[in-house]
């Protein structure tokens, strides 16, 4: 990032304040497990206690530590979302490259399977295939990763397809650079902010649609823990009135994620708009 | 304009059938129904009977000619178990779905629209800021656990509203006790809408209110009112129907989680059912259904496109 860039986004004083909470957040589920005296899936006190001083935020229906879980819940959470971005990312990229710069019949069938993908309603896609494979977590990584690639495809070719325009690549083409040094060198780091903008918003969508799925019983099994599944057990009337330690911090922390994440891509967003270069 | 119409239609079959031969290697991959349909006490040869019975048994890529060639007769199979057409299925459960959907997609508009101009004419102020970041956390909150927090306090805490169903069993059905029904579900389906067309209709109204002639209007002394609604709605239009044309395929499935949770009659609760017992024929007849459906809305933004944009011609 530019300096200017890095002062524009600075600028935007509730991104930077985002910013914060979402390390906070990322120090809590990384670091925090190594504070605390229990393991996630070890029974250590009452079942359904309200928080004390033992337990910070009580236990689960079989007695374990909640903060614990809602430690390793927030690990798993972010993996799955760091991961299905990364995997769907580098999909669209590659894609959305040779689709780009070749174009041709190459380009004509890989926009119609990307049209397919997208055609079809997001949510059923995953809970199909979920439903279809083994549930867990590798399963719901690929998944996520596997639905979101064609977004990423469409922007970089579009991006290929007037960088392919600009002098500085027509001259490349010229002078008769190898291909290899054209796409990956010139013109996929010229690419690369919308991209990286656009993965803010993959990685915000699919920690939502992991504690969706997980919530439904498709996505992260337990005993290992997901802010998502960690939720499904509220869905009983009796958990939900009286015991609200038992499904707020998940829902909270989710929340807290997701909404810190969509700032920070609202803000580079700005703040890498060439448009705002003056 | 015509002929645009029917090239497009007829590009769309190949996806369609793309789409449908996806389907059938998902589900290939998955195991067989038979499982899902038998009892411990089922011997091997009543399940073979079965598979041969449904046409389990067959090589896969006769399954699906065979189930395209019904489907081109009009026949989308049948349920297993219940035996019934699957196309019955799914026209009695589609219309609370649209029902649910079509208000949502209405009130998500009749919020945004307003909210959003308002944002973009007062850009920059505290007033668009804080719209802005509620309209962020809006979207950021994950529908089921909106859905929760609404039955938490209407339902267990003040009593008002009805958890789940569409109607009161025994005595409902007039339209009060449906409005009742409808408000939680309609509210959860409607805020990310409005949340996110509210952005949407920002940026677009901003990107106008920059214009030249729109500075020219203004400079003729037009008047505020007249100058944004008439002159930069207009055009600030455009970029609009596209995101609402695209945000259909995420009506058609986001109702599966909302319609689950409320319980409520319709085609995501089908599919959810349906999922989960391997009904195959009743998985490719919805998914099927909701592929042309987002198709239709595709072709249907692009016409709406050439409409409100002069400047377009198909």
């Amino acid at each position: 990032m530019h300096s200017s860039a890095l002062t524009r986004f600075l600028r935007h004083r509730m991104a930077v304040l985002c910013l914060g909470i979402f390390i906070l957040v990322v120090l809590f589920a990384l670091l925090g497990p190594f504070f605390s005296p229990y393991a996630p899936t070890q029974k250590s006190g009452g079942f359904s206690a309200p928080p004390d001083s033992a337990h910070l935020l009580g236990t689960d229906k079989i007695g374990r530590d909640l903060l614990t879980r809602l430690m390793h819940g927030t690990r798993i959470s972010l993996l799955v979302g760091l991961s299905a971005t990364v995997i769907s990312t580098l999909i669209g990229v590659v894609l959305g490259l040779i689709s780009g710069y070749f174009g041709g019949v190459l380009d004509r069938i890989l926009m119609s399977v990307t049209d397919m993908v997208m055609s079809f309603p997001y949510i059923l896609l995953v809970l199909v295939t979920a439903a279809i494979f083994e549930p867990g977590l590798v399963t719901m990584i690929l998944i996520l990763g596997f639905v979101n690639w064609p977004g990423v495809t469409r922007l970089v070719r579009g991006n290929v397809l007037s960088l392919r325009e600009t002098n500085f690549i027509r001259s490349d083409i010229t002078s008769g650079m190898p291909r290899r040094y054209i796409l990956f060198r010139e013109i996929l780091p010229n690419t690369l902010s919308p991209v990286l903008v656009y993965a803010t918003s993959v990685f915000a969508l699919s920690i939502l649609d992991e504690a969706a799925l997980s919530y439904l019983g498709m996505g992260v099994q337990p005993p290992t823990p997901s802010l998502g599944n960690m939720l499904s057990g509220a869905e009983s009337l009796s958990i939900l009135t009286g015991k609200p330690w038992m499904w707020l911090p998940a829902g909270l922390c989710i929340i807290l994620l997701v909404v810190s994440i969509n700032f920070i891509g609202d803000a580079l967003r700005d703040a890498m708009d060439p448009r705002n270069l003056a | 304009m015509r002929k645009y119409i029917l090239k497009k239609l007829l590009t769309t079959i190949p996806v369609l059938i793309g789409i449908t031969v996806i389907d059938f290697l998902i589900m290939a991959r998955a195991g067989s129904p038979i499982d899902m349909m038998t009892g411990p006490r089922m011997t091997e040869a009543t399940k073979a009977a079965l598979a041969t019975r449904l046409g389990l048994d067959r090589p896969l890529w006769q399954q699906y000619l065979s189930w395209l060639w019904e489907l081109l007769h009009g026949n989308l199979g049948y349920a297993y178990k219940s035996n019934q057409p699957v196309l019955d299925l799914i026209l009695s459960h589609l219309g609370p779905t649209l029902l649910l959907m079509g208000l949502s997609l209405l009130m998500g508009l009749v919020i945004a629209v307003p909210l959003g101009v308002y944002s973009a004419v007062h850009r920059y102020e505290k007033r668009d800021y804080l719209l802005v970041a509620v309209s962020f956390i809006t979207s950021s909150v994950p529908g089921f656990f909106l859905s929760m927090i609404l039955i938490f306090l209407f339902t267990v805490t003040l009593g008002w509203l009805p958890s789940g169903g569409m109607v009161t069993a025994g005595i409902g059905g007039d339209l009060g006790d449906l409005v009742r029904h409808m408000i939680m579900p309609v509210t959860v389906l409607t805020l990310p809408i409005a949340a996110s067309n509210m952005r949407y209709i920002r940026s677009s109204v901003l990107e106008i209110l920059e214009t030249d002639y729109l500075r020219t209007a203004r400079a003729k002394g037009i008047g505020r009112r007249l100058v944004i609604w008439r002159h930069a709605m207009r055009n600030a239009l455009v970029p609009i129907v596209t995101v609402i044309g695209m945000q259909i395929p995420g009506l058609v499935g986001g109702a599966v989680i909302v319609e689950k949770i409320f319980n409520w009659p319709g085609l995501g609760l089908l599919t959810m059912d349906a999922i989960m017992t391997r009904n195959y024929p009743l998985i490719m007849g919805v998914c099927l259904l909701s592929a042309v459906v987002v198709l239709l809305a595709n072709l249907l933004t692009d016409i709406l496109y050439a409409l409100v944009d002069p400047t377009i011609r198909l």
